[in-house]
């Protein structure tokens, strides 16, 4: 279930055009998705998409980041609905790979449409 | 943490255009590099190990150092082009360039030692001492792959460090022995590592 939605990309260029950059950044940053606005959050949404399925140590390593924080960012991704984990072991080594969902995908997609029209509303004189 | 927060408010406020032009790099770059990651060639690797096998029994039955530095020379460039070609099928498969920024990572953290290496070899011939060859040669290849690897999965750097520690046995080992050193690494750690990546990395 997510938490957060975003903007269609040309709802968010309309939103935009006319009004001054303090303004639209008010009201971008109300309209973002904000559980994948997140740096880390973003980084591992952004590394699934491009994957089938990583590990916990493959995304650790991808996004440099320590235990802990993976850990912390994925458990909200999970909870939004966004990503699901899968436990089992490889040998005697507990595995744990990550897998981002239809949700979570779709919520990627919408926060690219959204920077996208951001761009192109800002660059329209 | 207060430094940060004080970095923090000293910094310009980013441009909402910059911003986003940021973050859109940013999941580009995330998306490149756990590509990247995964697509390490493994079997490739594998293979290497295989033909550096069949290269070490050919080269230890040589006994003009010309041939035998010919045959170490062919089994580099065999090697370099089964990397290229495993790398090239890699990105045509994951719909990559092969000049995509990990790649460009990967090639300037692996050619300076490898380029080092053609200087010493070069030297070294030319002040007669070949049986030098193989703790240099073993030494720089695992210099370059922890240095080209370093971005990579764990057991790249790691297969680097071995390397470096057989090319350190090779320099103290008797120099007759520099043959088996350029199996032991170039042949089976390429086979062992090769075949780790190839099944846990997919490919």
């Amino acid at each position: 279930m997510k938490k957060a939605t975003a903007n269609k990309g040309s709802d968010g260029a309309d939103r935009i055009r006319g009004v001054s950059a303090a303004d639209a950044a008010e009201r971008v940053s109300s309209a973002l998705d904000k559980v994948i606005h997140e740096r880390m959050r973003l980084g591992i949404v952004s590394a699934l998409a491009a994957n089938d399925k990583l590990s916990f140590s493959d995304l650790k390593s991808v996004l440099n980041a320590s235990d802990g924080n993976i850990s912390a960012h994925a458990r909200k991704l999970e909870d939004a609905g966004y990503i699901v984990c899968e436990k089992s072991f490889s040998g005697r080594t507990p595995l744990t790979e990550y897998m981002l969902t239809d949700a979570g995908r779709d919520a990627l997609q919408k926060y690219l449409d959204h920077m996208e029209a951001l761009i192109n509303a800002i660059k329209q004189p | 943490m207060k430094q940060e927060t004080a970095r923090r408010e000293k910094e310009p406020t980013p441009s909402l255009h910059g911003r986003a032009a940021d973050n859109l790099e940013y999941i580009r770059d995330a998306m490149q590099r756990s590509r990247e990651f995964t697509a390490v060639p493994g079997y490739a690797g594998a293979l290497m190990g295989v033909t550096a096998i069949g290269a070490g029994f050919i080269a230890e039955t040589q006994t003009e150092p010309l041939f035998w530095l010919a045959t170490w020379m062919i089994e580099a460039l065999l090697a370099f082009l089964i990397g290229v070609l495993a790398m090239w099928q890699k990105s045509k498969m994951s719909d990559t360039a092969l000049n995509s920024l990990p790649a460009r990572k990967f090639a300037l953290g692996f050619a300076p030692p490898i380029i080092s290496g053609v200087i010493l070899t070069a030297l070294i011939l030319y002040k007669g001492s070949p049986s030098l060859l193989p703790p240099v040669w073993i030494t720089l290849y695992g210099v370059s792959v922890v240095t080209g690897g370093s971005y990579s999965v764990r057991p790249v750097p790691l297969m680097g460090w071995l390397f470096i520690l057989t090319g350190a046995a090779a320099t103290v080992a008797r120099p007759e022995l520099g043959n088996y050193f350029m199996i032991a690494s170039f042949g089976f750690l390429h086979i062992v590592f090769g075949l780790v990546i190839g099944r846990k990395y997919g490919g």
